[in-house]
């Protein structure tokens, strides 16, 4: 075992870089992609427990109020019917992602319209569902409460308040400003697979096979909402159909499934309907947004000002962090930033696919965009002359930050030279517009274990907790520990979601790879170190290739090397002050093209590129899918995406895939990533950082700038419908 | 999911007198097996219809095409026929659904699908569709893709489908079974009744009654297009859309066939808005007024309002496409 490896200094070695494999950054394909398409792969709801029986949730009809469930005795007799449960436990919305303990619970008090109050379990599924839809529920003493934000009380974040300089007289004195307000709407995560867990109990021990991003925060969080030991928990992920933040803290599916297995004394599997996902998992808050920039004659920011109002449920304190990138991105000494949350009962507000930037940087990226129209300056050229020297508040330097080059790169593949004036291009009934945004999202390293064994045949196992939600983490785990060791990629095993295993970071808020991947690559210097110390060698001079070493001019195998032995390490990383002393963040550029109809106002995306960089790229083929997964999602937030919410009790009306819209391959024109080479020292000992949220830090502004270069108007309320666009066109 | 009867039917007859009982034709299921699910819709017993001898496209004595209820919406627009002679049949069929969906739904089924009205779908909320007497909750609600047209203070819901509208812009007729064994013909006019007070009942088809083929008449002259306004590019159902079939002669419109979707509960047809083209020549002044006529009676209900301005603008702008008058 080794010591922890605390990130307080610059990793400078860089010894990916010695190695001799050439996995690391290597494109290669993920090693479960053949079983999920060909549906090998086992997810949370498809496991076939022994004796396993089948709960159905049952919702709230309102917003507010005492559940009363009237005819439970009679559901109880329906055929099939094992237990109707209603268990104080039970959670009343998802765990915030890291929270590591029990949500608020507690089904006998409605919150929200679709708040899961009563699990139905019967033999069979149709059993159940039918059983639950036949159990009344009402709520009594009702009351009149806030529903939308414009009408609900709002509690300022203190400490997201940020008052630097005098922004008010900036404005004054600007040579160009804009004042604008935009606003987003509620996103939900609509990862393919619905919630689902499959609940077994032996003894006082609890197997719960489910679909989470996080396990060892959810081991705790189903522990302490239990009220049991986390030691008897045991989580199995090994295979997530997508999470995009919905996964991260515990949702109400799982306690369900427990308390409804204790109560039958079977393994009870507990999936939620796809309306159940829209309505009880996580949203993105809904956003307001006021920006205000001043700029001085040549377009050099004086002043920044991003105000926002978010919001959630009472009793949460998850309040969507929109200022984030605000802080770094761009210059200007006058500083104002604000953020409230309003208090409204709809579906808990949470982590949804980069939570902040997504929908910050993408409003920041429009109000620059009517600063350079404003000024009469190139998008791109306005940026330029804003990328601050240092940090704009703190002054600290950024890690790596090639800004400028993902700019001007990006413009160039683009060819954003041939840009057109604002109305001027017109193809038949298509008004065609270019626009451009930046990419920004901050970095983070998160506490990761993972424990590499070098076997004793010369192959390799790495184990670990951490999860793969389809973003590459098999691949990447299997690259770094195939280089570090001298194996071929198919010679290194990958064990990946499962609580027994070392606790990984799990997979959120794009730290996973650079995090879960530092701690393979520390097991797996301790490996190294220990056959140089058996080999007598300094172990920089050990070169380890194919499964052999070659060190003071001999080549062995490593399995004769290790003569019938196996080498077992923990590698462990945590963060340190690399965290504080610089800033880090990753940065990149969008650029798109879109025709507007002119008779209809629909958008179409013509063509997209991005520019990114993000440190060392473990897997280029991995890393952008996740960019084009970013851009893709961007072009549904600036064209459709958003929950539609009853006005009146704040229901959530869209709740289906095939009216909560997001993009389709139709809705998806040929998308192009550059991934700029970089290393950042700061960041992690293997010099990445998190690249699987930045494709969409910003992305959406690219479209929407488009449409105004294309048609003259500025839509201010996501998305940018037709319907608010053809009382403005021709 | 209510427990429910399965009964294969061997003929139409007996599937007839099996419906008549209580129970509901299946054919794709593609909405059906959805609604049943939700229990939105709750069948004592489901008539499976699919052996039955219904997917042949003939050719009628009159030049037109006898479309048997069972073909597929794919084999449907694929139909080389179809896509010579009644292009915007075809194209309708494509801008709906999915292609699993086009694969699975067939052309009887497609006809009698129910309203997307969200409202309709979920049992907490009122709906007179639904639960008759309940109240309509999306009329105050959040209301964007329902109707502008044929409404009543019991409804706003539309009709969902994209080929129906294509088959009233053709005068397409269907052909039943009555429980009787007398086969009859409506026109889709006849077919679809406007919600009124009762908008729980969609059509005029009896209890028990099969609807067996979709006739098409012969082909008529004239250019056809179908234009389908909505959100995304593909599996979005229709916001506005358009079918339009134009004959010219010297100039003038000889006749224009237009029928329209995403505005009311059924696809809509106005003979004033054709009469009002009939003879004329070809101006933007002239296809404004024919919308002023389409639009004549149209109400939204807030976050639908748009549809009047897109209405508007898509009528003009199919028929600019097929007059050839184009800017």
């Amino acid at each position: 075992m080794t010591e922890p490896f605390q990130m307080d200094h610059p990793a400078t070695d860089r010894r990916l870089d010695d190695m001799a494999q050439g996995l690391v950054g290597a494109p290669l394909d993920r090693p479960d992609g053949p079983l999920k398409v060909t549906g090998t792969a086992t997810y949370a709801n498809e496991w076939q427990v022994e004796g396993m029986v089948h709960g159905v949730m049952v919702r709230a009809p309102g917003n507010s109020g005492r559940v009363v469930l009237s005819n439970t005795a009679e559901v109880a007799r329906m055929p099939g019917v094992l237990s109707v449960v209603q268990d104080d436990r039970m959670l009343r919305n998802p765990a915030q992602g890291g929270a590591n303990e029990a949500p608020v619970q507690g089904p006998h008090h409605a919150a929200y319209f679709g708040q899961l109050v009563a699990v139905v379990v019967a033999e069979s599924f149709e059993q159940a569902r039918h059983a639950a839809q036949s159990l009344k529920v009402t709520l009594d003493d009702a009351e009149q409460v806030a529903v939308t934000p414009e009408g609900a009380a709002v509690e300022r974040q203190t400490d997201k308040t940020l008052d630097q300089g005098d922004l008010d007289r900036a404005m004054d004195e600007a040579a160009h400003s804009v004042d604008v307000v935009y606003t987003t709407p509620s996103h939900s995560s609509s990862p393919m697979e619905p919630h689902a867990s499959i609940a077994s109990w032996e003894g006082e021990d609890l197997t719960l096979r489910g679909s989470y991003q996080m396990l060892k925060f959810n081991r705790n969080e189903l522990a302490d909402s239990l009220g049991i030991h986390p030691d008897r928990v045991r989580i199995l992920s090994p295979y997530v159909g997508g999470g995009f933040g919905s996964k991260l803290g515990l949702a109400p599916e799982a306690v369900a499934a427990a308390v409804a297995a204790k109560a039958v004394g079977r393994p009870v599997s507990v999936a939620l309907h796809r309306q159940q996902v829209y309505e009880a998992t996580m949203r993105r808050s809904e956003t307001r947004q006021r920006l205000r920039l001043a700029a001085d004659a040549e377009g050099r920011l004086i002043g920044f000002g991003h105000e926002a109002r978010v919001s959630n449920l009472p009793g949460e304190t998850f309040a969507e962090p929109v200022l984030q990138a605000s802080h770094f991105l761009y210059a200007g000494a006058n500083r104002k930033m604000s953020l409230d949350l309003a208090r409204v009962h709809r579906l808990c507000a949470g982590s949804v696919r980069a939570p902040g930037e997504a929908v910050g940087v993408t409003v920041v990226e429009n109000a620059m965009d009517e600063l350079a129209h404003a000024a009469g300056l190139d998008p791109v050229e306005l940026r330029l002359r804003n990328i601050p020297p240092t940090d704009p508040e703190s002054g600290k330097e950024y890690s790596s930050r090639r800004f400028r080059e993902a700019l001007e790169s990006g413009a160039e593949i683009f060819g954003w030279s041939d840009r057109p004036g604002v109305k001027e291009r017109r193809e038949g009934d298509w008004l065609i517009g270019y626009g451009m945004a930046s990419a920004a999202r901050v970095n983070v390293l998160k506490e990761s274990e993972a424990r590499v064994t070098l076997l004793s045949d010369g192959t390799a196992r790495v184990e670990t907790d951490m999860t793969d939600i389809g973003t590459g983490t098999y691949a990447i785990l299997g690259q770094i520990a195939g280089d570090m060791l001298g194996l071929p990629r198919d010679s290194v095993e990958v064990v990946l979601g499962d609580t027994n295993l070392p606790s990984g970071s799990g997979s959120g808020g794009s730290w996973g790879a650079s995090s879960s991947g530092s701690a393979v690559y520390l097991a797996c210097a301790a490996i190294r170190q220990q056959i140089a110390q058996r080999l007598d060698v300094d172990e920089h001079d050990l070169l380890l290739k194919d499964a052999q070493a070659t060190f003071n001019n001999r080549t062995e195998t490593l399995a004769d090397i290790l003569q019938g032995h196996e080498i077992a390490k923990l590698g462990h990383v945590k963060p340190g002050d690399t965290s504080d002393a610089v800033r880090q963040a990753t940065f990149g550029a969008y650029f798109a093209e879109v025709g507007v109809n002119a008779v209809t106002g629909e958008t179409r995306v013509r063509r997209m590129h991005g520019t990114f960089a993000a440190g060392r790229i473990l897997n280029a083929k991995t890393a952008r899918s996740q960019c084009l997964g970013g851009m893709t999602f961007g072009i549904g937030m600036a064209l459709m995406e958003e929950v539609a919410f009853d006005p009146r009790d704040g229901h959530v009306v869209n709740h289906n895939l095939a009216e909560y819209h997001i993009p389709v391959n139709a809705d998806v024109p040929q998308l192009t990533v550059e991934l700029l080479e970089e290393r950042d020292d700061w960041a992690s000992p293997v010099q990445a950082k998190g690249i699987g949220e930045l494709g969409i830090c910003g992305a959406g502004a690219a479209i929407t700038n488009a449409i105004f270069n294309a048609t003259g108007v500025r839509v201010r309320d996501y998305p940018a419908t037709l319907d608010k666009l053809i009382a403005e066109l021709p | 999911m209510k427990p429910f009867d399965y009964i294969r039917a061997d003929s139409p007859d007996q599937a007839s007198d099996h419906a008549a009982q209580g129970g509901v034709f299946i054919a794709g299921g593609t909405n059906l097996l959805d609604l049943m699910k939700l229990e939105v819709m709750t069948p004592d017993a489901l008539i499976d219809i699919n052996r039955l001898d219904l997917n042949q496209i003939d050719e009628t004595d009159d030049g037109g095409l006898r479309i048997g209820a069972l073909v597929s919406n794919s084999d449907l627009a694929n139909d080389t026929r179809v896509r010579r002679h009644w292009p915007v049949l075809s194209r309708a069929l494509l801008a709906g659904a999915s292609g699993q969906l086009r694969n699975k739904a067939t052309t009887g089924g497609n006809l009698l699908q129910r309203t997307r009205c969200l409202y309709f779908y979920d049992r907490a909320m009122a709906c007179n569709k639904r639960e008759p007497g309940s109240g309509c909750a999306a009329r105050d609600g959040f209301n964007r893709s329902l109707a502008v047209l044929g409404t009543s203070e019991h409804c706003i819901a539309t009709h969902p489908s994209d080929m129906a509208v294509a088959m009233r812009a053709l005068g397409a007729e269907v052909e039943t079974l009555t429980r009787e064994g007398e086969t009859r013909r409506l026109t889709l006019d006849q077919l679809y009744r406007l919600p009124g007070d009762r908008p729980d009942i969609e059509t005029v088809l009896a209890p028990g009654e099969l609807i067996t083929a979709v006739v098409l008449p012969a082909p008529v002259e004239g250019r056809q297009t179908y234009r389908k306004v909505r959100d995304r590019a593909s599996y979005a159902f229709a916001l506005v859309s358009v079918a339009g079939i134009v004959e010219m002669q010297d100039g003038r419109i000889a006749r224009a066939d237009l029928a329209f979707g995403g505005l009311a509960p059924k696809p809509w047809r106005d003979a004033d808005v054709e009469a009002a083209l009939q003879g004329e020549a070809p101006s933007d002044a002239l296809f404004k007024k024919a919308a002023d006529v389409l639009l004549r009676d149209a109400q939204g209900f807030g976050e639908n309002d748009f549809k009047l301005p897109l209405a508007r603008r898509t009528l003009v702008s199919v028929l600019e496409e097929l007059t050839e008058a184009r800017r």
